[in-house]
């Protein structure tokens, strides 16, 4: 069986700090208002009774994208590890991934854009013009994960070819791994917690899961 | 007290952006240019010279090609859309244009008669699959249904027909076309109808209903009440002009009607929250799905 690879995130051990949306901006130096990762900040409930939740989302890598199906190019690709992927070179920036995906993942920038206006030095040295005018996502940082294939490691275990989000998160709540491996961190977390997937009723089979209950916090 | 929840950081449906008048024009252009290439060929038996519709006909589809060739991120890497035929509606789209402008020269230049059938035969294809291009689009919840599909059809034939129509002050023999054109225009009311029970059937954002509630008064009097009258009484009464002015007020209101669904009506899906976690001992609570008018069930 193909492995794949899912995220699963604690809702009970979030804290908000936005850590994760940080390590992803620095890890793949997207312009300022482009997220590829955020965290929501939701407030529920009535006075006395009001709850806090914070969601870091991101693009779902669903099994059944809906921004692979609508793509005129096949710039947008899904491998065989599920993982949802955008050659930056096909794609003609139609914007129809855009329109089609219902977790708001997909970004297009027509213009250079930097923090103060006149590029810094780390903005020169890291800008890709090949990302101008063309559909930007989480990539669950490919590069890390491909590299597992060359030393023998295991995304999700170990920090190096595992995403930078969820290397950064202070309070543990995101876990990264092969979902079809019964044994992987991450499938026994699943097994033992309560979980839902955002949007499922759309038929996406999203590859993210949030943890509500079950297990230990 | 205040209810619900602090909005931070796009968690309700928002209004896309990526899709501006450029993205709009080609479905009002194209829409309207499909429809009217089928119109055209349903009029072929009328014996009218038929050659001005058809050429317009083309240039409506040509001009929303055009337009959305505009907005498009990397225009030189345009023809890339033609690789992915078999999921992507954007794709079929794209293949049927040259078809279209292939039968459509025959038919303007030869006025060969089967190549004006083919053309409006592909003319029609062209609309349906712009509303499949919206209905695939399953992240704007005002698109992914097939009222929608139903909709664009509805509305460029409409369209098509309304135009044709336009020219009845200079081919009075076009004047029996107000009849189909009416029979258009009620349909399209009875499909927009359906399609607004469907929005409040499985729910839909606040703001799609709140900008397809703005628009429905001016759309339904001016583009269907007013419009049919005016199609029927100028039909009945011989006088070209009034059933120009109802063609007129039908194909104006078909090409706000996509502004409106493509750059007014259509918010992002947004984020549900099904269930808010346990922390501590605190139990896990009910969620909730802001900026999200729920569905008032079949």
């Amino acid at each position: 069986m193909n492995k794949r690879y899912a995220m699963a995130i604690d809702l009970r051990r979030c804290v908000g700090c936005q850590t994760c949306t940080a390590a992803c901006k620095s890890a793949n130096a997207t312009p300022p208002g482009v997220q590829w990762r955020r965290v929501l900040d939701l407030e529920t409930g009535e006075f006395p009774d009001v709850r806090r939740t914070f969601m870091p989302v991101a693009c779902m890598h669903c099994a059944n994208p809906p921004c692979m199906h609508v793509c005129p190019t096949t710039a947008t690709k899904q491998r065989e590890d599920g993982l949802v992927t955008i050659d930056y070179d096909i794609c003609i920036g139609c914007a129809n991934c855009v329109m089609a995906c219902p977790y708001d993942a997909r970004s297009i920038e027509h213009l250079p854009h930097y923090a103060y206006g006149e590029p810094m030095k780390s903005e020169t040295a890291r800008f890709d013009a090949g990302r101008l005018g063309v559909a930007t996502k989480c990539t669950f940082c490919k590069e890390r994960i491909d590299q597992a294939a060359i030393t023998g490691q295991i995304p999700g275990v170990d920090p190096e070819v595992t995403p930078a989000c969820v290397n950064s998160c202070i309070s543990g709540a995101m876990h990264f791994g092969d979902v079809n491996d019964a044994n992987s961190n991450i499938s026994r977390l699943l097994a033992d917690t309560e979980s839902f997937r955002m949007h499922e009723e759309l038929g996406t089979d999203p590859s993210v899961y949030y943890i509500w209950d079950g297990g230990d916090q | 007290m205040r209810a619900q929840r602090e909005i931070v950081d796009r968690v309700p449906p928002r209004r896309q952006m990526d899709w501006d008048i450029r993205g709009a024009l080609n479905f009002i252009f194209g829409g309207a240019g499909g429809g009217l290439l089928a119109a055209t060929a349903c009029a072929q038996p009328l014996g009218v010279d038929l050659r001005a519709p058809v050429a317009l006909g083309l240039a409506l589809v040509g001009a929303g090609l055009f337009s959305v060739w505009l907005k498009i991120g990397r225009p030189w890497r345009a023809l890339w859309v033609f690789r992915r035929p078999s999921t992507s509606w954007m794709t079929r789209e794209a293949l049927l244009a040259p078809p279209i402008f292939l039968s459509g020269a025959l038919a303007f230049f030869w006025q060969s008669a089967p190549a004006l059938y083919v053309a409006g035969l592909l003319g029609l294809a062209f609309v349906y699959a712009q509303g499949r291009i919206l209905k695939a689009n399953i992240g704007i919840p005002a698109w992914r249904r097939w009222s929608c599909v139903a909709l664009i059809v509805a509305t460029g034939l409409t369209e098509g027909f309304g135009i044709l129509c336009l020219a009845a002050p200079v081919w009075p023999s076009l004047l029996s076309l107000a009849y189909p054109l009416a029979a258009l225009v009620a349909v399209r009311f009875l499909v927009w109808r359906y399609y607004r029970g469907d929005l409040r059937r499985t729910g839909a954002p606040d703001g799609t209903l709140r900008s397809l509630d703005e628009f429905e008064f001016r759309f339904v009097l001016i583009g269907h009440a007013s419009a049919a009258v005016l199609a029927i009484a100028g039909a009945y009464a011989s006088l070209p002009a009034l059933v120009a002015a109802g063609a007129g007020l039908a194909v104006l209101a078909g090409a706000l009607f996509k502004y409106t669904l493509v750059c007014r009506a259509a918010f992002t899906q947004g984020f549900a929250l099904p269930r808010t976690p346990s922390r501590g001992r605190g139990a896990p609570g009910v969620g909730v799905q802001p900026g999200w008018r729920q569905g008032q069930g079949r």
